[in-house]
């Protein structure tokens, strides 16, 4: 099965893939950002300002799949040798981080009319600030140890201490008595958001989804270029 | 209507500066992941470009090579 995730294999098709990703970003961040900022109704409690959930709460949850996609990958690459998991892994990781990134700082842009602070060190804000540190430390082990096998294994053990870090992250509105409201939105029960919200949350949701994918394939193409110049080094 | 876009009762500045942050963010990643690719994929045009022709012939063999020089169209 794993033979047909090899670079030559999918170059030809990820190599082709990113304008018609770019497209239909664009196509459905237009949509979004219409239904987010024009369409969607104001909260009673909050007003306007629970319009930033539309960049804030999608930007959270591709951060924490990308993470747990990074640490799957890593895992199984190590176990397996197989070093186009970790090409895959390390070409999501800077739209992971980007998107963490920008979950902290809507986030704190929403605390400011909300809480009355731009900053409290409440258990789910410094979690993902950890979550943070943790992309940052996987990103610079890629680029002090190159493609080496010393880059699998440091980046493998990131990854496992980071991912304690998730589920800290998901039950801490829970465990703990927080700042940070508990989670609307419930795969398992009934969400406690309404369907006129629900819906651009779900196309800004689909239109960062794609823009990670955008850069993921960008990302990963330059991995290949890279390996492919190495190779030419050794004609 | 325009006026209850702009200034949102007075939240106007949190909600557009939240999606002036992401907007911006994306733009920032995008042309950085893009600088990448494009000097990586002028480093392997060069590269190629220097071999002799039986090392030129033998690496344009391989399908990814191809894929890499043919694929100039940029995004």
């Amino acid at each position: 099965m794993f033979k047909y995730f090899e670079p030559n294999r999918i170059f030809s098709i990820t190599s082709k893939a990113p304008r018609y990703v770019l497209f239909l970003f664009i196509l459905i961040l237009s949509i979004g950002l219409t239904e987010a900022l024009v369409f969607s109704p104001e909260d009673y409690k909050q007003s306007h300002a629970v319009r930033i959930m539309y960049v804030h709460v999608p930007a959270a949850w591709i951060t924490l799949g990308i993470f747990s996609t990074i640490t799957f990958l890593s895992v199984v690459g190590y176990i397996f040798k197989l070093r186009n998991f970790f090409l895959i892994a390390k070409s999501l990781a800077p739209s992971g981080f980007v998107f963490n990134i920008i979950a902290l700082v809507t986030g704190s842009i929403w605390g400011k009319p909300t809480w009355g602070t731009w900053w409290a060190w409440d258990a789910r804000i410094t979690s993902m600030l950890i979550l943070v540190l943790f992309y940052l430390m996987y990103l610079i082990a890629w680029r002090i140890y190159e493609n080496n096998d010393k880059a699998f294994k440091i980046t493998t053990i990131i990854t496992i201490f980071g991912i304690i870090n998730l589920p800290i992250i998901k039950y801490s509105v829970d465990w703990w008595n927080t700042l940070h409201q508990p989670a609307s939105i419930n795969i398992l029960s009934k969400s406690t958001i309404h369907t006129s919200m629900l819906f651009p949350l779900m196309i800004m949701t689909a239109a960062f989804a794609l823009f990670s994918l955008l850069i993921f394939l960008m990302k990963y193409n330059t991995e290949l270029i890279k390996i492919k110049n190495k190779g030419l080094d050794r004609l | 209507m325009t006026n209850e876009i702009l200034f949102m009762n007075g939240y106007g500045v949190y909600v557009w500066s939240s999606f002036a942050f992401t907007l911006l963010s994306f733009v920032f990643l995008y042309i950085v992941i893009k600088t990448q690719h494009i000097k990586e994929k002028n480093k392997f045009i060069a590269k190629f470009g220097k071999l002799n022709s039986e090392r030129a012939a033998f690496a344009k063999s391989q399908s990814i090579n191809k894929e890499i020089l043919s694929n100039t169209q940029s995004i």
